[in-house]
């Protein structure tokens, strides 16, 4: 089968479940309005709304090719960074290290992966900008709370735009036998993460007991971790034809993308309350919500990335 | 020039949102003069932005000549797409009166975009405003005040600094001020002040 063949028949299958989820939500919605279920389905309808927006602006850009892709995953670093510094208090001495993250950090990253620069890549965000930030930061000369300030901007740059772009990173990777055909890992990998997250969503809806961190999370139930992602894992395993995986490793790479992405939407969880926030998308009224999305890609992309070159590359 | 409009509202909703926030009530085309904290140079595009499209043709903001009367980008920009309303804020000709250019626009009609402060300031919250929205509002009684605030544009791009960074901002406008008869001054500003403050 070819990547084309692959790709058609990966969307056919993500329509119809979309279709599905659509109905679903539909006839919920009619069920139980007025309920106290409303707000739940509410949720659910608007959740599958995101997907729709998501797969399409994913098909488009999987089909416009390579530099697209880039573009895709660079607004998405952008959009989920404004975020986060918007909910991050900063000073007027921080202009100049908040523009260099912006508007050089995030296109020399997708830059980088665009000529194929592995090594630069990697060590572009943790090395230089990890030195050059408090560098800069430094000549502002303003002390108040200085190391806070430089260390929310490092952690926020490196959650959202070192860890996103190893998503797109996967372009860059030369496994054998799968020759142009690497952004169908990127499709394999959102899709099970997201997967994961809405799974885990429904079966704590309907199952949900146990709370595993009701300080940080208390939507996180055990019930829902496990049927969620055992879930997401075994359509992961069972997507193994469009991975250079085997089913069994294609198992075990599903297993691990739920696996940091469950702890990846734990943590960012901490940090929004730590920032005193619940939804990056409700504190920023009519806005945001782009992190709510992602924090469990940020987490599973960067192991995901780095499995699959240390074992599928030469 | 409506291709150059719409790039830069893009461009502002990609920078800082600029959503607004509808807090007084549904947006309306009855004339109106919008009153804002004042922060940044983009303050004015801010809110020209999250005007409403039938609104935005219809509002004019009121903008100092020594700032946009300079540059042959920012002047083209301010007179054919924003369409201002330019003000001598260093009064050069004692005789003029400053306000004159704003009464033409609300004479014709127009609504305007002010910042009554005068200035940018570096704080959250107003200082205090200048005693021509007072003239204004006594001129032009029929015409809605519409407080506005502006949040977290002085974060986005604070005084002194040439080039905004990407912060989530909004606009939230709120209800017309109320008129109150036989009002001084003092008790005007001040309480046109207090209704931006408020929706911070």
């Amino acid at each position: 089968m070819s990547a084309r063949d692959k790709f058609y028949y990966l969307i056919g299958g993500v329509l119809g479940v979309l279709i599905l989820a659509s109905i679903i939500s539909a006839v919920l919605q009619a069920r139980f309005r007025g309920s106290d279920s409303e707000a739940v389905i509410q949720n659910l309808t608007s959740r599958v709304r995101a997907w729709w927006a998501m797969v399409a602006v994913f098909a488009i850009a999987f089909m416009t090719g390579k530099n697209a892709t880039l573009v895709l995953f660079a607004l998405m670093s952008f959009f989920a960074l404004r975020e986060f510094i918007t909910l991050t208090p900063t000073k007027r001495a921080d202009h100049v290290t908040l523009f260099l993250s912006f508007f050089v950090l995030i296109p020399l990253q997708y830059w980088l992966i665009g000529i194929g620069w592995y090594g630069l890549f990697a060590i572009l965000i943790p090395v230089y900008a990890f030195l050059v930030l408090p560098a800069v930061a430094a000549l502002a000369q303003d002390t108040d709370d200085f190391l806070e300030r430089v260390s929310k901007l490092q952690w926020g740059v490196m959650i959202t735009v070192f860890c996103v772009s190893h998503a797109a990173a996967l372009l860059l990777l030369n496994i054998p036998g799968y020759a142009s055909q690497n952004a169908l890992l990127i499709f394999y990998l959102v899709l099970v993460a997201q997967l994961s997250d809405v799974l885990q969503y429904v079966f704590g809806k309907l199952f949900g007991r146990t709370k595993i961190a009701p300080v940080v999370s208390p939507g996180k139930t055990l019930e829902g971790l496990i049927g969620g992602g055992l879930g997401a894992t075994l359509i992961g395993g069972g997507m193994y034809w469009i991975t250079p995986f085997t089913p069994v490793q294609a198992l075990a790479m599903s297993f691990v993308i739920v696996l940091m992405g469950f702890f990846g939407g734990l943590a960012l969880s901490a940090v929004k309350r730590s920032l005193r926030v619940k939804d990056w998308s409700t504190m920023i009224e009519g806005h945001g919500g782009m992190l709510d999305r992602l924090d469990s890609l940020t987490f599973a992309a960067p192991i995901f990335f780095h499995l699959t070159r240390y074992y599928f590359t030469p | 020039m409506s291709l150059i409009s719409a790039a830069l509202v893009t461009v502002m909703k990609a920078l800082v949102g600029a959503h607004p926030r509808w807090q007084g009530g549904p947006p309306s085309t009855a004339q109106s003069i919008y009153f804002a904290n004042h922060t940044s140079h983009i303050d004015t595009l801010a809110i020209w932005a999250a005007l409403t499209p039938p609104l935005r043709v219809r509002t004019r903001p009121v903008a100092a000549r020594d700032y946009w009367g300079r540059g042959a980008v920012r002047r083209y920009v301010a007179l054919k797409v924003l369409n201002v309303v330019l003000i001598d804020r260093h009064k050069e000709d004692s005789q003029a009166d400053p306000l004159r250019p704003m009464i033409e626009a609300l004479e014709r009609g127009d609504s305007l975009i002010l910042f009554p402060e005068g200035t940018r300031g570096a704080d959250r919250l107003p200082a205090a405003f200048r005693s021509g929205l007072y003239r204004l509002a006594h001129a032009f009684p029929t015409v809605r005040l519409i407080p506005v605030y502006l949040e977290n544009l002085h974060r986005a791009m604070p005084k002194g600094t040439f080039v905004p960074v990407p912060l989530i901002c909004t606009v939230r406008f709120g209800a017309p001020l109320p008129v109150v008869s036989d009002e001084s001054k003092e008790s005007f500003l001040e309480r046109a002040r207090a209704a931006v403050v408020e929706l911070a």
